[in-house]
């Protein structure tokens, strides 16, 4: 078995969505949730700097790795366990722009928590995206145990668990590979390395350039992938994917990539990485860079690009309204599903 | 009817449960062929083969965490803890998830699973083979803990454990496993979570227990009645969600209360129990409350005399009660 990790170039040409399978129609839905991802997070920190919620925390300068990744799987037989950085993840799987103002503004109609958890925090049965919580890599063991689940019930279902690079280094990463790998269980182990957990730096993090190279230690397969290559990304979650349905086993996804906000509206990224650094990162934009290729495929056009760029502005405006004039719990929601068999004392 | 014992029971149990429901399933160390350490899964791997039974990596937060997404995913785990000592690594699993799944979705999420996990001391298992592990989990709501003390409440209360749509942590005294035998109903016998049972009725003094507890209890009320003092015996077996009415209500009726665990004192089982009583049926009592517990010392020691000294015994319950009936 050549366990060597894979690294998968960016290739030219104008029909590269094509030759992977996507149809215009596809590669434009990719497109728009890339936008939508970025286009409520940016309207989250104007929100966030007016006083208005306390908290967010982005998925900015990630979209492309998430909804690339993302479209390679079946949104509601597939299972994603993914982080907080995961807009883009959880809006390709059937979330709403609603969905995540009402999370960011913490009210009670809030389908990932009731308004319980901080913004971030993506969970939800009916999509098959799986809750999770602060502590991070804990998903990474969710999702072996959801792809286990799978695997009893001989269902051709794939799971993906998304990480950064900070979460590589915890004891239950290792734990989910290697089970997953023992086990053969069709999980994507998709780690968005953006450099930087908060402000340590992957230098510090671990003595690997990539964190692909430890599938080896799993005996399954590692891959990176310039994460802000979305199509390219989409190639090898795609690749992953089938290899998983068939039965082979898990592939590690390591998507090279880098997040262009602060680690959360908390933090003050100027005291651990230049300026500079930033905007090297800004003009590899993955959404930019898309939207370049699409337009030299002639894939968007002016006036589609105009569609998208009003249904997304309008999303995000009738979700801020909406969500912002939503109600809050009431204190009485405090002790409700401590178990969901509810109990009296 | 018939006399099993614990181990039997529990054993029991888990076959009638997996023949029963194909969404359950065991994960663990040594679960598979070697039937667990205890025994407790001995020829369960042959009857429901590898996808059923699984042994797991050396890895605790793995065998919590891998239960946690079947769970999710439509089955009902049976994840084995090898010894309850070994749980450390699987406490952010279990605080942290587990317990948190249900509230922190709103109840979109729920996990039916259950964690067993052979506890207590006894059996010169030394600090890391003997320890109580109940306060520290049954301090964090999400979670219910059950703790059986008797066969048929150990195949009851595992049955309705697996059946129950929330994580349980199902503790099971190793020293109880081949020492305490006891008819067990035929069929399923679901004994509830959080119902406690008086195993004993009694007038003068009540004496409150469980696990290996249950049965000191038991022979010291015995003793006690040779005095002409009239014990009630009342078994918790379930810890969390903890039987506040049986507490009282023993309280009330006989005035004077005894708790008795092995785990150590400082915000421990007892004390949720004394603060029950005092919150409750103070007016109704005779006598402080007192308890006999294990010492505050890190764990249990593997020499023997320590050993001892760490254990409540029924030497030791029955002096205490002596001392409570005098009062």
């Amino acid at each position: 078995m050549a366990l060597k990790t894979t690294e998968v170039e960016a290739k030219g040409g104008r029909s590269r969505h094509r030759s992977l399978g996507l149809s215009d129609e596809q590669a434009l839905r990719i497109y728009e949730v890339m936008r939508l991802a970025r286009a409520v997070d940016e309207r989250m920190w104007l929100i966030n700097r007016q006083g208005r919620a306390p908290f967010v925390i982005s998925c900015q300068g990630q979209e492309g790795a998430q909804v690339g990744i993302a479209a390679a799987l079946r949104p509601g037989s597939d299972w994603v366990a993914p982080y907080y950085r995961d807009a883009g993840v959880v809006l390709w799987f059937g979330m709403t722009a609603r969905d995540q103002m009402l999370s960011f503004f913490a009210r009670r109609e809030d389908p990932n928590s009731g308004g319980r958890q901080m913004p971030g925090h993506f969970g939800s049965r009916r999509l098959h995206i799986v809750t999770g919580g602060s502590p991070v890599a804990t998903q990474l063991l969710h999702a072996a145990g959801v792809a286990l689940a799978s695997k009893q019930r001989k269902e051709d279902a794939v799971t993906a668990a998304f990480f950064g690079e900070g979460a590589a280094s915890q004891g239950d990463t290792h734990e989910a590979m290697n089970f997953a790998g023992i086990h053969k269980l069709a999980v994507l182990f998709v780690c968005e390395n953006n450099g930087y957990a908060i402000s340590v730096p992957q230098s510090q993090q671990m003595a690997i350039q990539n964190v692909a190279d430890r599938a080896a230690g799993y005996g399954f397969p590692g891959v990176v992938v310039d994460g802000n290559d979305v199509l390219a990304c989409y190639e090898v979650a795609r690749q992953a994917v089938e290899r998983a349905r068939r039965g082979e086993g898990p592939t590690l996804i390591e998507a090279k990539t880098y997040r262009f906000t602060a680690h959360s509206s908390d933090d003050d990224d100027k005291r651990y990485r230049q300026a500079e650094e930033v905007a090297i990162w800004r003009q590899k934009d993955p959404i930019q860079r898309y939207a370049t290729y699409l337009r030299e495929a002639g894939t968007l056009l002016d006036p589609v690009e105009q569609e998208i760029t009003e249904r997304v502005n309008q999303q995000v405006e009738d979700a801020t309204d909406y969500a912002e004039q939503a109600p809050d719990p009431t204190a009485d929601d405090l002790t409700t599903f401590v178990f969901k068999q509810e109990l009296k004392p | 009817m018939a006399v099993k014992t614990v181990i039997e029971a529990i054993r029991d149990g888990m076959d009638e449960e997996m023949a029963r429901d194909e969404s359950v399933f065991l994960i663990g160390e040594d679960v598979g062929n070697r039937g667990g350490v205890f025994l407790a899964s001995d020829g369960l791997y042959k009857k429901y083969g590898e996808l059923r039974v699984i042994d797991s990596p050396l890895a605790e937060s793995c065998i919590v965490g891998v239960a946690i997404g079947a769970a999710v995913n439509g089955m009902r785990p049976i994840a084995e803890i090898q010894f309850a000592d070994f749980i450390a690594p699987a406490m952010n699993q279990i605080i942290e998830e587990a317990a948190r799944f249900s509230y922190r979705t709103a109840g979109d999420f729920n996990l039916p699973m259950v964690i067993r996990a052979p506890w207590g001391g006894g059996v010169h298992g030394a600090l890391y083979h003997s320890q109580s592990i109940e306060a520290m989990f049954a301090h964090v709501p999400g979670l219910k803990v059950v703790a059986p003390g008797t066969p048929a409440d150990a195949k009851g209360l595992l049955k309705a454990a697996i059946r129950d749509p929330d994580p349980v942590l199902y503790l099971e005294h190793k020293r109880t496993y081949r020492l305490v035998k006891g008819e067990v109903p035929d069929g399923d016998g679901v004994v509830p979570i959080g119902k406690a049972d008086v195993k004993r009725d009694g007038k003068d003094l009540s004496l409150i227990a469980y696990g290996l507890m249950l049965t000191y209890c038991l022979e010291v009320a015995e003793k006690l009645a040779a005095d002409g003092i009239s014990a009630e015996v009342l078994d918790l077996r379930t810890i969390r969600p903890i039987d506040r009415a049986a507490i009282i209500a023993t309280a009330r009726k006989t005035g004077k209360v005894l708790v008795v665990h092995e785990d150590t004192p400082f915000a421990g089982v007892a004390a949720e129990v004394m603060a029950i009583i005092m919150e409750n049926a103070f007016d109704a009592l005779d006598a402080p409350v007192m308890r006999v517990t294990g010492p505050d010392v890190p764990a249990m020691p593997f020499n023997h005399v320590l050993e001892e000294a760490f254990m409540p015994n029924p030497e030791k319950i029955l002096a205490k009660a002596r001392e409570l009936a005098a009062v």
